[in-house]
Formats: structure tokens, sequence, C-alpha cells
């Protein structure tokens, strides 16, 4: 066994078949029905609380990709989010004070069409996780979590000194962004345009858990050394596997942008990388859907907590350490005999 | 750039190199022995700036103030290995990441709770507040030179003790191969726990003679891990070597990075260090276990 490998045992051995479409349906579906829950109570702070735990979550699975199928704990995805909102927030305020972004050898304009702004933060995103990628994958370990950490914070001080857009207070999107013509930022619409994002993007991990990448994928997080002799081009497929976690994540950070109108050096500091690997982990690694509980977790604690005590990282702490000694797959597959299991074997080790 | 000022902002980097080699050295023998990654070094620092401040106001004497942290922040890092820690060393990289990002968040609180959300007031001594010429024209701080020669001091008595004596040599051997030297009869788990204490210890020292320079409070934890961090990678981890020769270098590129690029720019500088050596060399400069 690989002594780099950075997962917990029993998520690594997790047989690929275990992954059922049913718990994503149901999660979907649980969303759906928020927004009349949402409009009955007339409560909107509600729909804001879900929106934002919804694009989250997009994120923390998008992560999951590369944590939890390729064994790449990675401390860049804050970054990876901040440039998705960034390219929105970018392209919105060129074409708002309607400065060409770029004007040598050819001028390129901004636009607030986000059918046009939401593909390019993804293609941005992704862009930068494949070059990164390629520098970053040539480590293992905590190297690797490293030199992710490292690019992350590479980032966020360009973008707090890149003046032009906003330095270190942030890019208010003033333009009103369309989809073609449809104003796609009432409240009610825009949740719905991300649940069906989140379901899309779920659905994709599913898949790609059990196609024949997944399983290579899965196959390296387990045993590098067998996969390489085998003849497998592991490099190339971890490579690959980072890229589409990135470029999503990058579509979740645009979700996130065009949600709060405003984009800042905050939204790519380390510690929202860190947050999102702790929603990954919090909701469990191994199936597709578990870091979907961990980021509406991780947010409605937050949110609670900070209301009741001002003690509460305390007590978010604390719960933090139990999930990460007792139960290393996370919250999504918890049940009480699977902790019995899990305890009886590490006082057995 | 004036030859004065190349001399003072050396002393400065320097000094905050051997500051950062007292937090990296208990963090790279942590992880080389145990294979276990410790985010929450940092509150080590932190404490160690706390508990002297306190005791600095009670007995206004900065000596027994260094002394008193120095041992009280020795013996809470025993007791969090011996009581919490010890049990995830069997576990994944990813639960070490996990639980101690999750320590950091309760012993945050925890010194909120002791000491309150106010940043502590920790003024350096009356005697060592003066400024001394180093040359012609050049005057310099007495208290940043003190913490500059007493760093020394400690960095060269720990390499003592882990190059010349039987303990170094215990804990050179779990380094590079923990099971390796279990089998030849050392007490790995009791050595760690003293190499913890013993890490945990020189974090305060760190803590508590940087407290009077900058501001106590509570996250300065936080900020230092990282450059640590940095610092124990750039180096190779488990080689105390390798961190010492790190430190300094980063100390050094940080502070002139400081003076000769814009602010935000500058914060880049030992980032983009760390990238290139992990590009050229990606298990550091000085790794122990390849």
């Amino acid at each position: 066994m690989s002594e780099h490998n950075p997962l917990p045992r029993n998520v690594r051995h997790k047989p690929h078949h275990a992954e059922s479409v049913w718990p994503i349906l149901l999660i979907l579906a649980l969303l759906a029905v928020v927004p009349v829950v949402a409009t009955m109570l007339d409560d909107l702070f509600l729909l804001r609380f879900f929106t934002r735990a919804v694009i989250f979550s997009i994120a923390a699975v998008a992560l999951n990709i590369a944590l939890g199928y390729g064994a790449m704990v990675s401390l860049a995805h804050g970054a990876f989010m901040g440039l998705g909102g960034y390219t929105i927030g970018v392209l919105a305020s060129a074409d708002f004070f309607s400065e060409p972004l770029v004007s040598v050898p050819f001028a390129i304009g901004g636009t607030s069409d986000l059918l046009v702004s939401v593909p390019v933060a993804v293609a941005v995103s992704a862009g930068f996780a494949a070059i990164i990628g390629l520098i970053c994958l040539r480590t293992t370990g905590m190297y690797f979590i490293m030199i992710t950490l490292a690019f992350n914070q590479m980032l966020y001080f360009l973008f707090v000194a890149w003046e032009r857009f906003g330095g270190e207070d942030g890019l208010q999107i003033l333009s009103e962004l369309r989809v073609s013509d449809m104003d796609p930022t009432g409240r009610i619409p825009f949740f719905y345009i991300c649940v069906a994002t989140l379901g899309l993007v779920l659905l994709f991990t599913n898949r790609l858990a059990r196609s024949p990448f997944g399983l290579v994928l899965r196959g390296i997080s387990q045993n590098e050394t067998r996969m390489t002799a085998v003849g497998i081009p592991v490099f190339v497929y971890r490579w690959v596997a980072f890229t589409i976690s990135g470029a999503l994540t990058g579509l979740a950070g645009a979700y996130l942008a065009i949600s709060q109108m405003f984009v800042s050096p905050v939204d790519l500091y380390w510690i929202r990388s860190a947050d999102l690997v702790v929603m990954a982990v919090l909701g469990g690694i191994s199936v597709a859907w578990g870091p979907v509980v961990g980021a509406f977790f991780f947010l409605a604690a937050e949110l609670l907590l900070s209301s009741w005590s001002i003690y509460w990282n305390m007590l978010l702490g604390s719960f933090i350490i139990l999930v990460a000694i007792f139960l290393p797959s996370g919250l999504a597959l918890f049940s009480p005999l699977r902790l019995l299991r899990t305890y009886r074997r590490s006082s057995d080790g | 750039m004036s030859w004065s000022l190349i001399l003072v902002q050396s002393l400065n980097g320097i000094q905050l190199g051997i500051m950062l080699f007292l937090i990296a050295a208990g963090l790279t023998l942590i992880f080389g022995i145990m294979d276990f990654v410790n985010l929450a070094h940092g509150t080590f620092y932190m404490l160690g700036a706390f508990v002297a401040a306190t005791f600095f106001a009670y007995t206004g004497s900065y000596v027994v103030a260094a002394v008193f942290a120095t041992i009280v922040v020795a013996i809470v890092g025993l007791l969090l290995e011996v009581s919490l820690l010890r049990f995830l060393y069997t576990k994944s990289h990813l639960q070490h990441v996990l639980a101690t990002f999750g320590l950091i968040l309760v012993i945050n609180d925890v010194t909120r709770l002791i000491w309150g959300a106010a940043p502590k007031a920790f003024p350096v001594p009356e005697a060592l507040s003066g400024f001394v010429e180093i040359m012609p024209g050049v005057t310099y701080p007495v208290y940043r030179l003190l913490i500059l020669a007493v760093g020394l001091v400690v960095a060269g008595l720990l390499y003592v003790l882990v190059s010349h004596t039987r303990a170094g040599m215990w804990v050179r051997a779990g380094a590079s191969d923990r099971d390796m030297a279990a089998a030849l009869g050392i007490n790995v788990k009791r050595v760690f726990s003293y190499v913890f204490a013993l890490g945990a210890g020189l974090a305060g020292i760190a803590g508590l003679m940087t407290g009077p320079i900058l501001a106590v409070q509570i996250g300065m934890g936080e900020q230092i891990i990282i450059l640590a961090l940095v610092v124990m990678v750039i180096g190779g981890i488990g080689s105390v070597r390798g961190a010492f020769l790190a430190s300094l270098f980063i100390g050094l590129a940080d502070t002139f990075g400081r003076v000769l690029l814009p602010t935000s720019l500058s914060s880049m500088t030992i980032f983009v260090i760390m990238a290139l050596v992990l590009t050229l060399r990606p298990k550091g400069l000085f790794s122990l276990n390849v």
C-alpha cells in the first residue's frame, strides 16, 4: 500500500458499484420544494441561504472529483472558484464601462451575457487548473498540499494587487447580467438554475466514478505503483481529473459571483480552499453526493452557531475533530453500526 | 539601496528566519517521525506570547516570564499529544488536516475565553528598549539584536541535541525510518511525546520573543504556520538542517521582497520561491526519506 496515500483506509477500499443515483434524486427533490416553502413563509433569507449552500455544494462536489476519486488533497480550489467569479465580474465591468478588455492585437470587449461569460469562466478556471496541474502533480502527499496552497496564495495576492479590478476592495458587478434577453437573476429562477446545475454535476460525477476513466482514477488512488506497472499513464489521468475538477469549481465560483453581484479577494483566500476540503470530508468523499451534505451542514452550523454563541468556533472545531477521528467516511454514510465497527477496528490497530 | 539599509534589512531577515526556524524545527521533526500533519502547531506560538505577556504583567521580569511561558507551552503540548493527537497517528493525512484544523478553532476560542478578544499588551522590557549603533550612523533596536542572539543560541543547542546526543540519535533514527528504529528497541512513542513537547516549547519561545515586536492577538498562529509549512516543505520534510537553511532563506527573501517590491506583490515572493523549488525538486532540498 502506497505510503503517500492521504485518504482514510475504509474510504480507499470502497467498491465502485456502491454509487447509487437515488440519494442524488432525493436531494434534488428536497431542494426543488425550498422556494415553495420560502414563499409560503415569506422568508427571503431562507432562499438566499439555500442558494449559497447549493453553490458551495457544486464546488465541494467538484473538488471531490480530485479529492475523493483521485486522492489529491488540493488547497487550490478556492482559487479556481475565485477565478470563475472574477471572470464574470471582469467581463461585466468591461461591458458596463464600455472599455475593451484587450485592445492589442484586436479589441475584445466585455459582456454581461451569461451565455458567453459563464463558459468563459469555466474555460479560464480549467486553463489555470491545467497549467498549475502540470507543475503540482509532480509532487505527492504533503508537498502537493503545500504547492497547491502556494498557487492559491499567488493568485490571491495578484488580485489584491490588481487595482484595475478593485484590488483589496473587490469588484462590484454594476451591469445587469442576462441570459440572451432574459433576466436570470430573479431569486427563484436563479435558485432553480443552481439546483439544476448541481443535479447535472452530481449525475456527471456519479457517472464518472463508474466509467472506465473513474475506475482507473480510483485504481491509481488505491495503488499507484500497480497501475503504473499495468501501463496506465498515471500522470495524465490525474491531470485530466484535476482539470475537470478545477473547471467545475470555476463554474460554482461564477454562480457565487452572480448571486452576490460582487467578487473580492476573500473569495479566493486559502481559507476558502480549506473550507471546501472540510465540507467535502465532513459530508463524505466516497460518494458523489457526500460533499452536498457537508456543505449544507458546514454553512448551517456556521449560521446557527454564530448567532447562538460567540464561541461557536469551539463547538464547530470539536465536532470536526470528532468526525475526523470517528467518522472518516463522513456524515453522508453515518450509521451507528458503522461507527461501532470503525471504533472496533481503530482500537484493534 | 544604501549599505546601511542592506545591513539593517539583513538583520531583520535573519531574525525573521530564526523565528521561523524555531517553529518549523518542531513541525518538521513531528512530521518526519510520526508522519503527522499538525496544522495546530502555530497555536503554540500564539500561546507562548499570551502566557509570557501574562507572567510579565504579574512578575515584571522578562526572564521569569520567558522561562515560565516556555515550560507552560511545552506542558500544554505534551498534554495535547498524550490526550488527543496520539490517537491520530494511525489515521490518514486527510484526517490529520481535518482534526488539527478543528483543534485550531478550539484553541483559539479557549484563548479568547481566557484572555479576551482584544490584543494583549506586551511591551519591550525597559532595559532592552534602546538602540545600539551597529555601524557608524546606523542604529538597531537592542531587543531585536537580543532575540536574534537568543534564537541563534537556541538553534545551536537544538543542533547539538539532535546531532550529538543519544536522545538526538533516537530522534534522527525515528525520522529516517520509524519501523526500523522501533525494531532496534527505541521507544518511538515516548521519544515522540518528548519531541512534541520540545517542538511546542520552541514554537512558544518564538512566540514570546516576537510578541513585543508584533501584536499579541488571536490568529497570530495561523499567519506564521503558513510560513513555517513553506519552510518545512522547501527544506525537505524531516530535515532540521534543511529547515534551518530554508528558514534563513525565506526570512531574507521575504524581508527584502517587502523592501524592494510593492506590498501585495512582495507577499507573493515566498510562494513563488516555494513553487520554483518544488518544480525543480519535488521533495524539497534536503529530504530525508526519499
